[in-house]
């Protein structure tokens, strides 16, 4: 292996825009300014849009540290602020894992297994989490 | 400096783009010794917070990865070297929520927790070494023998 750069680093992430929701796809490994200015640019797509939904999908991420995750919940917290509502999509189960060791529960960080059911999850009428029974989650 | 193909790899820790770099050695040298996903993923996690500490805290700093091996178990021992300050209440730093900055102060314990050997050195005088190592973990396999 002779890289002359890291693989699957992502310099800027793509935002698109599905109707009233904006979908984020992370790939790979992530600058921690490339991460902020994606937290920046989407406080102000969401604010200058009127969209109702982020959906992160974080399938493709291979590690979220104490620096990504505070990330992610700040993205939430914001976009919460703006009217719209955060899911985080995909995440690896060793990400799971590894997070809970870590010590970061992400307390207020609405996920899903797949974007799909992000989607699903968006398209509902707000209800308080974990009042609306257990949810069938399709493959 | 940086073998591509082994564990071995002394990296400069100078900028967000060398946090990535070591993300990506951890995790190639714990895929090369043996270890699982689940395992690969957390040592990568804690050389994360630690590189990361020593970029944001330490001013900048360097890992050095070396493959090592202690009654047949292989394992991958990481060290993380600044000059910087050194940390002045190394409990208090390990607490879970504590920052002198504006981290979520989960870095340090959280990196003690995912890995299986932690120890720190600490002065400000000579700033601050961690150094982490993690066993590959694997069923025990009948032996050889005849
Ligand atoms: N390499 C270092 N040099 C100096 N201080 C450090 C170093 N690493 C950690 N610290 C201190 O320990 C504290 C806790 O570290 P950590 O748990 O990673 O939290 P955070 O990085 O979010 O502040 C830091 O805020 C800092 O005061
Ligand atoms: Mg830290």
């Amino acid at each position: 292996m002779n890289e002359s750069s890291p693989r699957h680093v992502a310099g800027h992430v793509p935002v698109l825009r599905l109707g009233d929701v904006l979908l984020v796809t992370l790939q790979g490994d992530l600058y921690d300014s490339a991460a902020q200015q994606l937290q920046q640019d989407l406080a102000e797509t969401i604010a200058h849009s009127r969209v109702t939904g982020v959906v992160i999908d974080i399938s493709g991420v291979e590690v979220v540290d104490s620096f990504l995750g505070r990330v992610l919940a700040e993205i939430a917290a914001q976009a919460e602020l703006l009217a719209a509502r955060t899911v985080v999509a995909g995440m690896r189960p060793a990400v799971a894992i590894t997070l809970v060791e870590l010590g970061l529960s992400l307390p207020g960080l609405r996920t899903a297994l797949t974007t799909e059911a992000a989607l699903e999850l968006l398209d509902r009428p707000i209800v308080t989490p974990r009042s609306g029974g257990r949810r069938q989650e399709r493959p | 400096m940086h073998t591509a193909a082994g564990a071995e790899a002394r990296l400069p820790i100078r900028s967000d783009m060398d946090l990535v770099w070591v993300r990506q050695h951890v995790r190639q040298a714990a895929a090369l010794i043996g270890f699982g996903l689940v395992d690969q993923t957390k040592l990568v996690t804690a050389a994360s917070e630690l590189a990361r500490n020593t970029l944001v805290h330490g001013g900048g700093g360097q890992m050095e990865a070396a493959r090592v091996s202690e009654h047949g178990t292989e394992g991958l021992r990481l060290v993380f070297t600044d000059t910087g300050p050194g940390i002045a209440d190394l409990d208090r730093a390990l607490s879970d929520g504590y920052t002198s900055g504006d981290g979520l102060g989960m870095g340090l314990g959280g990196a003690r927790r995912l890995v299986h050997d932690f120890e720190v050195v600490s002065s400000p005088e000579s700033g601050t070494t961690v150094r982490v190592t993690s066993w590959v973990t694997r069923p025990p396999r009948p032996r050889e023998e005849s």
